[in-house]
Formats: C-alpha cells, sequence, structure tokens
C-alpha cells in the first residue's frame, strides 16, 4: 500500500521501528501534493524545504535514540490562521499577504517538539469566517469526492488534505463548526476540543470566546493521538484550562473494541424537525442504530434553547470579530494602502481594511460594531449571551439524563461551488447543529456515516466539558460498526 | 416588514468599523445584512430578563503568572512585519492636522 493511504497510527509506527524513514514518508507525500494540488487547491503554502528539513532532524532525533512519541516523523498540514515562525500565515486574508510570523503558535510548538513535520498550509475561509471556503482571498478549495463541491469551512484546506491523501493528519480551529462541518462533509473526522483544552496562543483571533483548534484525521485513533500532542495547559492563554489532558487516546482504542453497553445517548427533541435533508436524517438514523447494537440506549432529551443557538452565536461571534478585527490597521503588520503623503492615518486605516478584508468579514464587521453600538447593545450583544447561559443551561441538563448528545453535524451534504454566497445566511444554516457545543465550550466531533446521494454524511458526537475521551469512545465504536466511506481516486 | 437596517445606517456604520466602503458594496450589503439582523433579532423571544449573561465558558479570573523574566520578541522581529517602520520604531502616517 502506497504510503499516503496508510493512517498516521500505522505511520509512526512504521518510522520507529525504522521500517520507513520520515523522509520517505514525507516526500510521497509532498509528491502526492505535487500531482493533486492543482485539482483540489487544499494549500496557500506547501513548505517543501522546511518539511523535508524537519524529517531529516527526526530522522537524526530518532536514530539517536529520542523517543518524541507515537506521531514522530509523521506529516501534518495546518490550517493558515496559527502562526508558523518564518513561514507564510495569512489566515486566508489579502490584509496578511506576505506576512512571516515572528513566532510559533502553542500548538505550532508542540507538533514540532512531538516530532510531527509541517507540510504547508491550508486554505481556509477568510479569517475562518465562513463554511465552504469559497470566502478566502486566494480562491476556494474544491472537495476530492466532486471537485464542483465545497469542503466545507472555514477548514476546507484541512479536511480536503486529508481526503486527497495529500497529509494523514492536519489541524483546524472550530469557532461555530469549522473543524466538524468540513470533516461531515469529505467523509473525515473533526474533533472540537473542550473550549480552553487546546491553547489558542498563535491563533489569529476571530471570536476569542469561541475559537477552539483540534485535530482532523481520516481515524478516529488518528484524531486521538493529534488531540492528545496540542492540547493541555498553555499558560500564555489565560483562558487555558489548568487541568490534565483527558485520556483520549486510551478512549479510542476502547471505543474500537466495539462495545457500548450501558452508555446513554441522547437525542435532542427540538433538532429533530429542523432543517437536515432526507438523506442526511436517514444516514444519522442508521448511525444511530449501529451505536444501539453496540450496546447503547437511546433516550429523547429537550434542549429548548438550541433552537436560538444559531440567532445568538451570528451575534456573539461578529461582535467579538469586530473587536479583534480592529488590530488589522495597516500599522504593525500586514497590508497599507493609500500612505502617499497626503492621506491622515485615519484615511489609511479605512482604505487599507477596504482594500484587505473581503465582502463576509467587512458585514461581520459591520453587525459586530452594530451589536455593540450603544442603543442596541442590551437588545442584541447582551440578549444573545443570556441566551448563552440558557443553551448552557441545556447541556447541563441533558448530561444529567444520559452520557452524550448525538445528531447530524451539519443539515446538507456537501454543496455545489457558488450555490450559497450571494445569499450569506443561507450559508451560515451549514452551522445549525454545530454551533451549540461552541456556545456552550464541551468537546464534539464529527464522524463518518455513510454517504447520501454518493456524498459523506457526517453524525455528531457531543459530551460534557472536559468529557473530550467520552466522544472519542463512541466515535470510534461508531467507525468500527460504520467504516469511513472510500473517496473515489482524483 | 420593515428594515431592520437602512443603507445610511450601513454607511455610518461602516465609518465607524474605519472601513472605506463603495457605493456598489454599500447596495448589497444593505439587503445582506438586513436579512441577516432580521434573523438574529429572535434572541429578543426568549424571556431572559433574570437571566445572567455569560461571556466565556471556562470560569477563570484573575489568572496570574510568577513574575519572572521570559524571553520576548527583540525589536527587529517585532517590526518585521510592519508595512513601514523608522529608527527602530514604527512609521504611521500623520496623525494630526497640519497648521495652517
Amino acid at each position: 500500500m502506497s504510503l499516503t493511504r496508510k493512517s498516521a497510527a500505522e505511520l509512526g509506527a512504521l518510522i520507529a521501528s525504522g521500517e520507513v524513514s520520515s523522509v520517505e514518508v514525507t516526500r510521497a507525500h509532498l509528491d502526492r501534493i505535487a500531482t493533486v494540488e492543482d485539482k483540489v487547491h487544499a494549500f496557500l503554502h506547501v513548505d517543501s524545504d522546511g518539511a523535508l528539513a524537519a524529517a531529516a532532524a527526526v530522522d537524526a532525533r530518532l536514530a539517536a535514540g529520542d523517543k518524541p512519541g507515537p506521531l514522530a516523523g509523521v506529516p501534518v498540514a495546518v490550517k493558515d490562521v496559527l502562526t508558523t515562525k518564518g513561514v507564510p500565515t495569512t489566515a486566508g486574508s489579502k490584509i496578511l499577504e506576505g506576512w512571516r510570523p515572528p513566532y510559533d503558535a502553542t500548538i505550532v510548538r508542540r507538533l514540532r517538539d512531538a516530532g510531527l513535520v509541517i507540510l504547508g498550509k491550508t486554505n481556509m475561509d477568510e479569517f475562518a469566517m465562513g463554511s465552504s471556503t469559497e470566502y478566502s482571498a486566494y480562491g476556494p478549495t474544491f472537495n476530492p469526492w466532486d471537485l464542483s463541491r465545497i469542503p466545507g469551512g472555514s477548514g476546507g484546506g484541512s479536511a480536503a488534505s486529508l481526503v486527497a491523501y495529500e497529509a494523514p493528519l492536519a489541524i483546524g480551529t472550530d469557532t461555530g463548526g469549522s473543524i466538524r462541518q468540513p470533516g461531515a462533509v469529505t467523509g473525515t473526522v473533526g474533533a472540537k476540543p473542550t473550549y480552553g483544552g487546546t491553547s489558542r496562543y498563535g491563533l489569529i483571533a476571530f471570536s476569542s470566546s469561541l475559537d477552539t483548534p483540534g485535530p482532523c484525521a481520516r481515524t478516529v485513533l488518528d484524531a486521538a493521538l493529534l488531540h492528545a500532542v496540542i492540547a493541555g495547559h498553555d499558560p500564555h492563554d489565560s483562558t487555558s484550562i489548568p487541568a490534565p489532558v483527558p485520556p483520549v487516546v486510551e478512549a479510542a482504542r476502547q471505543g474500537a473494541a466495539g462495545d457500548l453497553t450501558g452508555l446513554r445517548i441522547g437525542l435532542v427533541r427540538e433538532f429533530a424537525g429542523e432543517g437536515a435533508e432526507p438523506g442526511v436524517a436517514a444516514a444519522v438514523r442508521e448511525g444511530i442504530e449501529a451505536l444501539v447494537k453496540l450496546g447503547a440506549e437511546v433516550v429523547e432529551v429537550s434542549c429548548p434553547h438550541f433552537t436560538y443557538a444559531l440567532p445568538a452565536y451570528y451575534l456573539i461571534a461578529p461582535s467579538e470579530c469586530s473587536s479583534n478585527l480592529a488590530r488589522f490597521d495597516g500599522v504593525r503588520y500586514g497590508l497599507r494602502v493609500g500612505d502617499d503623503g497626503t492621506r491622515s492615518l485615519e484615511e489609511v486605516m479605512s482604505l487599507t481594511r477596504e482594500a484587505g478584508f473581503g465582502p463576509e468579514v467587512k458585514r461581520r464587521i459591520i453587525i459586530g460594531t452594530y451589536a455593540l453600538s450603544s442603543g442596541y447593545y442590551e437588545a442584541y450583544y447582551g440578549q444573545a449571551q443570556k441566551v448563552r447561559t440558557l443553551i448552557t443551561r441545556d447541556f447541563t441538563n441533558a448530561f444529567e439524563q444520559v452520557d452524550v448528545l448525538v445528531a447530524p453535524t451539519t443539515p446538507f451534504v456537501a454543496f455545489p461551488v457558488g450555490a450559497r454566497t450571494s445569499d450569506p445566511y443561507q450559508m451560515y444554516l451549514a452551522d445549525l447543529f454545530t454551533i451549540p457545543s461552541n456556545l456552550y465550550g464541551g468537546p464534539a466531533i464529527s464522524v463518518p456515516c455513510g454517504l447520501s446521494e454518493g456524498l459523506p454524511v457526517g453524525l455528531q458526537v457531543m459530551a460534557p466539558t472536559m468529557a473530550d475521551d467520552r466522544m472519542y469512545r463512541v466515535a470510534a465504536a461508531l467507525e468500527s460498526a460504520v467504516p469511513p466511506p472510500v473517496p473515489p481516486d482524483l | 416588514m420593515a428594515a431592520a437596517i437602512s443603507r445610511d445606517e450601513v454607511a455610518h456604520l461602516a465609518r465607524l468599523s474605519r472601513l472605506a466602503v463603495t457605493d456598489a458594496e454599500l447596495n448589497t450589503f444593505a439587503g445582506q445584512l438586513d436579512v441577516i439582523l432580521q434573523a438574529v433579532a429572535r434572541v429578543g423571544e426568549v424571556a431572559a430578563a433574570d437571566i445572567p449573561p455569560t461571556s466565556h465558558s471556562v470560569p477563570l479570573t484573575n489568572v496570574l503568572r510568577e513574575d519572572v523574566e521570559e524571553p520576548c520578541l527583540t525589536q527587529e522581529e517585532a517590526l518585521s512585519g510592519a508595512p513601514d517602520a523608522q529608527d527602530g520604531r514604527f512609521r504611521v502616517p500623520r496623525i494630526l492636522e497640519e497648521e495652517a
């Protein structure tokens, strides 16, 4: 079997045993990128030289007897929203074109310390705002399942790189579903850890109270292995949780044994009638039946405020974004436009931001400015924060009755490129089922769960805060019963 | 339904946001933002007068660290991405109006 078809766990074992070198594995993935990238456009920057140098360094570490961990020497693709020292980082925006950060994000640092080899930076909706990767300033990524369709977003590049076999692992960030929804529509695994379980230091901020980095992979075990590398307390992030990382790898291995006896699975009553297209609903029903066959018990629960999660999110996230993106002022880094000696700082700032930001980013900045402005603050932002409290209470109540909640990851399969860009609110609906976990802060994972109309469907498992291991156990059990679909050859 | 937001209001918000939007953008945005705001205004249907707001899901306050020196960026590194720098500082366009 070709090296690019193997799982990260298999590659790590082959490299550790000396059967193949990290340089060979890295070269195989760079060759694959060179072959298919024209069709997929998963990457904004491929760092061939840096990857090969890192691979050679890992091979030397292993030869010297160092044991950096089970993923040492395995390549990984990193979403372009995380800073990489000296390697271009754009967040999918023209305003950061050509920027080379002077420091590594904590997560990037941890990848390097664990011996992973960074292949490059993946495409994304600008500043992670979007659900299709069409809002990237550098052109869309195409879904390897059907190149006329979107790979989800905002982390469409990371998900597409996995399913195109360009990378065995990828890093994403999930603010409203940007890891899980791309996972669902590409037939890959995407996990949003507990908020605060993974560091935001060096993550270019969109919505600071929601942004959560996490693992993307083709198998549940691979996602758990990557989760274990990147998670854990970081003193550089004041919202980082000072507690041990839940035993996610052990849970994934345990779940793969396929026994869920005694596990209680909650179905959210309020999601039942909401928006999932029939093929998606049918595939998820079959997935739930598979979990029942493994011993799980299904319980219907009520989360009455989930209906308001989407509106609350689309007030909270834009509000935080309008504040966070104020830092792009044409002074300290990135683009500066119109500085011809006649214009004031304020004029230069306005021209720079006008030229550097795309339409979706501008829409969200304007909505956020509106929701935070005097006279509207209480009715919009303040009220959305109260709804967030009620959604959190819904989760807390539900988890008194059940161990996990399950739902579709996203209401629809991958849609054609261009289908939703002219109506922004239609794009927002992609996040209907993913947003509640972001507002609550608990972990959630999307696992492949069959096909609808020949395209992948994802089943989402949501768990209580810091019970990330529980979602991996259920996800691995589902994977053992419903093997992930194999994408067509590119 | 009456518009939640007018074209003039969008223009005002764009100015506050330091976005020099074009007339064409204003025409597009006004309609789109109206659809979005009508949809998100649904949060107002929830009876939440006595509910405390949640700004954050992690209940941490006053996160402190030991007062010890740590390595940080050099001046050169900090200025490495600047569009314009002079004498080891960020150079900015004029801030004050010139005197007559």
